[in-house]
């Protein structure tokens, strides 16, 4: 069963007499435990169709369903609580809270959107901190440490709560190449450990060559599918 | 709710010197609303205390209509021996009364046999005088603390005025209730001090001498003024015993006593209601000034941190933890001024204390101010500075959780 499943998905922006399609009709299938990039150029829509898989936004017509849940007609607190049972988020910006330590950033979707009991809280903020590499830095706040580390710390704050999927909204492109080839791997090795899809929107050909199946964008529609070793 | 707490007092860290600043506004009005408050407070409770204490009493009992004849002091509306026997039955039935004094009050002439004045006076009983209104003696400036038979205690104006001293002999002259004149010799026995209010400029004599004077074969009673255990019950004693006397009515139907607390008794009760009137006004000025504060710094907070609401929202924050999260945050900025206000205050409070603020009221000199606060008013305040920041935080809060994350995250 496919983990989002898309159909005839469009989406309109209307801004006084403009009407901007952003979406125009998009159908796709996303199965679980893959690493699936939308690429395409800016404004081709890649932002937008994460918005929606991500229920930040909603579609204008068509069906989308994550998880076999249709997302389309989800209420703000439902929303809000899809998002925080079922899907991680990772920023371009990185978007750490700056008056967390390392620590509590990650620790904070366990504590205040799923509220698990504290030492299975802190076992699983442990564990990941380990995994990305972060634990010597668990006390430092997000200033004290570079941009590839705070990416780290956001790859760990999306995959603290075991989501099955991840959005990651050009999640490599305010670092450097060495670093973000070293994010590149932690999320690989996340998905095969713990079976999190990751959906990128991104132009960053590092991501591109990573990644088993690229949807290309083009003016708001599905111009090709591409599956590596397909 | 630990963790909200630990992350709006992390923000308000963050901005230290906006933090700083806002509690310091707070502090300052906290400061300035409770030192009002305690000194004058102080003051109005002092001079309630030197009205009733000195003269008037907490409560006073007179035959209907006297009241508004009190200028003449009128001996045609005293209480006769049978209304008094009422009176005195009402006060003993009335809880709460630890003591009463009665009194004849009349007008009359003092002579010295060179110069004549008028003179108001109060014939009565020493001992009940004295236990209703226990200012009187230290307002005794010269002879012995009491008023004995023979003897007058005279106003220190008069005095002066008069040139008398104690152990001098004068003559009080007076008209009785049927128009005829009588006058009786006394000696100095006092000079009395005057006190603000009505009745602080009378005279004093024994209550037997002003029976003689005014050639009362029965004593009638002009006023009687009780003095109650516990002040703060002055309303519930007096509608208990004004209504026991409301019963009484004459054969026209209408009262014959009427019963008035010092509040109707002194002008200085509307001091009082205007002290009161300010204070409520400053209390006004402290919310607007925490209100606005409080308000200001949270709309910035939201403003300056939309994309962390957004972040917040999008990991599945519901919209309520995100209200109370900067509804914390003004309750801890308005916790901060209180906490800091009430210290300082304190502080201020013993420094007045010690250096012993003197003032004049009327012709009463070198009153020591003591201006002191309690409790329930440090709570009151408290509270409504508390409740102000929160209620400020309220706008700011609601917009921060009712904002769509994809519009806070687009948000430069």
């Amino acid at each position: 069963m496919s983990l989002v499943t898309s159909k005839n998905v469009s989406k309109t922006y209307i801004t006084g007499d403009i009407k901007i399609e952003a979406l125009k009709g998009l159908t796709f299938e996303i199965e679980p435990a893959s690493f699936v990039s939308f690429v395409g150029p800016s404004g081709s829509g890649k932002t937008t169709i994460l918005n929606l898989i991500g229920c930040l936004d909603k579609p204008t017509d068509g069906t989308l369903k994550v998880s076999d849940t249709d997302i389309s007609h989800l209420n703000r607190r439902m929303a809000a609580s899809f998002r925080g049972e079922n899907i991680g988020f990772i920023f371009q910006d990185f978007n750490l809270l700056p008056v967390l330590t390392v620590l509590e950033n990650v620790e904070y979707p366990l504590l205040m959107v799923q509220n698990i009991p504290s030492d299975e809280r802190k076992r699983r903020v442990m564990d990941l901190l380990d995994a990305v590499g972060m634990i010597e830095q668990k006390d430092k706040y997000p200033d004290q440490i570079s941009g590839g580390q705070k990416q780290r710390v956001a790859v760990a704050r999306a995959l603290v709560t075991k989501p099955k999927l991840i959005l990651a909204d050009e999640p490599t492109a305010n670092l450097d190449h060495k670093t973000a080839y070293m994010v590149i791997d932690i999320m690989k090795k996340m998905k095969d450990e713990f079976g999190t899809t990751f959906i990128f929107s991104t132009h960053d050909q590092k991501i591109v060559g990573e990644v088993e199946v690229i949807y290309m964008l083009e003016d708001g529609e599905l111009a090709d599918r591409h599956v590596k070793g397909g | 709710m630990f963790n909200i707490f630990k992350i709006a007092l992390r923000n308000l860290t963050r901005y230290k010197r906006r933090t700083f600043l806002t509690a310091s506004l707070i502090t300052v009005g906290v400061v300035f609303v409770l030192v009002f408050i305690a000194v004058t407070g102080s003051f109005k409770n002092m001079m309630i205390g030197q009205i009733t204490d000195s003269f008037v009493g907490h409560i006073q009992i007179h035959k209907k209509g006297y009241l508004a004849s009190i200028d003449n002091l009128p001996l045609t509306m005293n209480l006769n021996p049978k209304e008094l026997k009422k009176v005195e039955k009402a006060i003993n039935e009335t809880a709460g009364i630890e003591a009463y004094s009665k009194r004849i009050k009349f007008g009359g002439m003092l002579s010295n046999f060179v110069e004549t004045t008028n003179i108001r006076l109060n014939g009565v009983n020493p001992e009940d005088e004295v236990k209703t209104v226990p200012l009187l003696s230290s307002r005794i400036k010269e002879g012995d603390k009491t008023i004995r038979e023979g003897e007058i205690l005279v106003p220190e104006l008069i005095a002066k005025g008069m040139k008398v001293k104690v152990g001098d002999t004068v003559v009080v002259i007076a008209t009785n209730k049927d128009g005829s004149v009588n006058g009786k010799q006394f000696k100095i026995g006092g000079i009395v001090e005057s006190a603000t209010g009505p009745g602080g400029r009378d005279g004093y004599m024994h209550i037997k001498d002003a029976m003689e004077v005014l050639r009362m074969e029965e004593m009638d009673i002009s006023e009687i003024a009780l003095r109650l255990s516990d002040f703060s019950a002055l309303h519930q004693v007096y509608d208990k015993i004004n209504r026991i006397l409301s019963k009484e009515l004459n054969k026209a139907g209408k009262p014959v006593f009427e019963v008035h607390t010092w509040e109707k008794l002194s002008p200085f009760f509307n001091i009082a209601i205007m002290i009161d009137v300010m204070t409520f006004f400053i209390k006004i000025m402290l919310i607007a000034i925490v209100l606005v504060s409080i308000m200001n710094v949270m709309i910035m907070a939201v403003y300056e941190r939309i994309r962390e609401i957004g972040t917040i929202a999008a990991i599945g924050t519901m919209p309520e933890k995100i209200l109370l999260m900067f509804l914390l945050e003004g309750f801890c900025l308005g916790v901060l001024g209180v906490l800091t206000g009430v210290i300082l205050n304190s502080g201020v409070l013993y420094i007045l204390n010690i250096i012993h603020i003197t003032f004049d009221f009327g012709r009463q000199t070198g009153l020591i101010l003591s201006p002191t606060i309690d409790l329930p008013d440090i709570f009151i305040i408290s509270a409504i500075v508390i409740v102000v920041s929160v209620v400020a935080s309220l706008q700011p809060a609601y917009k921060a959780s009712k904002m769509e994350p994809i519009d806070a995250l687009r948000h430069v």
